[in-house]
């Protein structure tokens, strides 16, 4: 399976980034760019910045300096909920469900930007389609659900949003191997079948490269090395480092 | 029998006023994590709202006490409180959002503080009586009772118990039913899950403030109904009171809060009834002291572990 393929229009331009913890920086004068209908991937070790790049850009965290142009228009200065709104939708690192509420309540949380209880329905069936077993589970309490149940779910209520781009922050953390394939090859899915654009951080570089047309190799905040996923997996100082070979 | 059956109905009317004012200490613990200490002077406000607004509407509605004033004033309370819960909120709390806890809570004591000082000052430090909004008279029960055509029930508890129980439903129906309720859930479950979901966490908070304030103004003027001399300290113990109430049942959990609230009501109810006035307050303390002890989280709260 191979990603969309991508037009040439960007969607998403981030320029000149700098997100700081106290003193310590921990993205620095990060710029990269992603285009319409892609999937592209950020990797790099623990500590690179990859998931601080996604929290920013969710308007979770206030960049110091920098801009984020989504979809033509400058979003780093607005909250969270106001870029949600756009259809910049984040899957966050550890799936953040609602553990006390049900599948369905968590998907119904999901929708909550949409009033339209046709559409609504229709999202969800549309989720159901594409993880069914969150149907089998509906009633059920979230946090009982398996590691890739849950990462479906967190999927899946990004999915209730309506996103037009979805950032997505390793799902393949704390899941079984045998669910890794299925949810990539789910993520592919929306991808191609639904045209959103993905922009997918993980730790484990194989697995990303292999579904995204596109990569930025992430150290100490800033762009290490970038290009079309298929060049860097043979790219020799990248397998190296990252692809234990 | 009837003695304990009066002190029940004693109880239940105080208890209601400290569930009012202890749904809004655990409403605005569940979005932001703290106590808001000027939760009880809030409902002192309420009270004095009821006092200035009430002869105004009182002569627009027509002359004299009526159900219609009763309640119109009662409305003007709690709009009143609603919106300086806001406003307290925007001023006090929300620069310090993203300050250590303990900063907050200290803000909240010192809210509290002004808020007394400031009624002293405005409103003077003398207690006032409350304008007469319904005519409170003792029911008649059938002398077919028996015993219970004993019972001294005010026309104005049974108001008190009533409007208390119609609150809590109407409370209940937004939390449950409403986008708003569905929002402040997912917030106090988790507050960057819920920002992502598309959730505004400054109008949901504000709304909080306003809701739980509603209610404490609420409470202000039922309780003003049934003793009618009101001064600006009065928040002072009916808001620790209602504080050991939120603890009691589980700070964070609205029926836990409605519980407290009724315990706490029944349990000075029967200490004033069978032992003495004198160890009303002790007592309520103490089961304060105790439930910290042995069951922190409350009768009906989950024991929470501090997340790192």
């Amino acid at each position: 399976m191979s990603p969309l393929n991508p037009s040439s229009e960007s969607v998403l331009q981030v320029s000149d980034l700098t997100v700081s913890y106290g003193a310590i920086k921990a993205i620095n004068g990060l710029s990269f760019e992603v285009r319409s209908g892609a999937i592209v991937t950020l990797v790099g070790g623990n500590g690179a910045g990859k998931s601080t790049t996604l929290r920013t850009l969710s308007g979770l965290l206030r960049a110091q300096s920098g801009r984020v142009i989504f979809r033509g228009e400058t979003i780093s200065n607005l909250p969270a909920h106001e870029i949600v709104a756009r259809g910049l939708c984040h899957v966050p690192e550890g799936r953040m469900i609602f553990s006390n509420l049900t599948v369905d309540e968590n998907l119904t949380m999901g929708a909550y930007l949409q009033t339209n209880a046709a559409l609504r329905a229709k999202d969800r069936d549309y989720v159901f389609s594409i993880f069914p077993r969150l149907k089998e589970r509906l009633r059920q309490t979230a946090g009982t659900l398996s590691g890739g149940e849950q990462q479906m779910l967190a999927i899946g209520r990004a999915l209730m949003g309506r996103p037009k781009f979805l950032l997505l922050d390793e799902p393949s953390l704390g899941i079984a191997p045998r669910l890794i394939t299925t949810i990539f090859e789910k993520i592919v899915e929306i991808n191609r079948t639904q045209g959103i654009t993905i922009l997918l951080v993980e730790q484990n570089a194989n697995l990303a490269l292999e579904i995204s047309s596109y990569a930025y190799v992430l150290e100490t905040g800033r762009i290490a090395l970038e290009g079309p996923s298929q060049e860097l997996r043979s790219h020799p100082q990248l397998k190296a480092t990252y692809l234990g070979g | 029998m009837t003695e304990f059956l009066q002190q029940l109905v004693n109880g239940l009317a105080q208890g209601g006023i400290y569930a009012l004012i202890a749904l809004g200490y655990t409403m605005v613990y569940g979005v932001l994590r703290f106590i808001n200490f000027a939760q009880g002077d809030v409902f002192m406000l309420g009270a004095f709202a009821g006092f200035y607004l009430g002869p105004t509407i009182l002569r627009i509605t027509g002359s004299g006490p009526s159900y219609l004033g009763a309640a119109l004033v009662l409305i003007a309370a709690m709009a009143t409180c609603g919106l300086i819960g806001v406003v307290i909120e925007r001023l006090c709390y929300r620069p310090l959002r993203s300050r250590p806890r303990i900063t907050v809570l200290i803000t909240a004591i010192g809210v509290s503080l002004l808020l007394e000082n400031a009624g002293q000052l405005v409103f003077g430090a003398d207690p006032k009586s409350f304008p007469e909004l319904i005519t409170d008279r003792a029911l008649e029960f059938p002398v077919s009772w028996g015993s219970l055509s004993a019972l001294t029930i005010t026309l104005s508890q049974v108001l008190v118990v009533g409007v208390t129980l119609a609150l809590l439903l109407i409370l209940r129906q937004i939390v449950r039913h409403t986008r708003i309720g569905l929002a402040m859930r997912a917030l106090s479950l988790n507050p960057t899950a819920a920002q992502l979901c598309g959730i505004n966490l400054d109008r949901v908070i504000a709304f909080t403030f306003g809701l739980g304030s509603a209610l404490a103004g609420a409470a202000g003027i039922l309780i003003s109904i049934q003793q009618p001399s009101i001064d600006p300290l009065m928040g002072i113990n009916a808001g620790m009171k209602a504080f050991v109430a939120a603890v009691l049942g589980g700070v964070g959990n609205l029926s836990g809060a409605v519980l407290g609230g009724m315990l706490i009501g029944l349990t000075e109810a029967l200490v004033v009834g069978y032992l003495s006035p004198t160890y009303r307050d002790p007592i309520v303390f103490a089961v304060l002291i105790l439930i910290l002890l042995f069951r922190p989280s409350g009768l009906l709260g989950r024991t929470e572990r501090e997340k790192v």
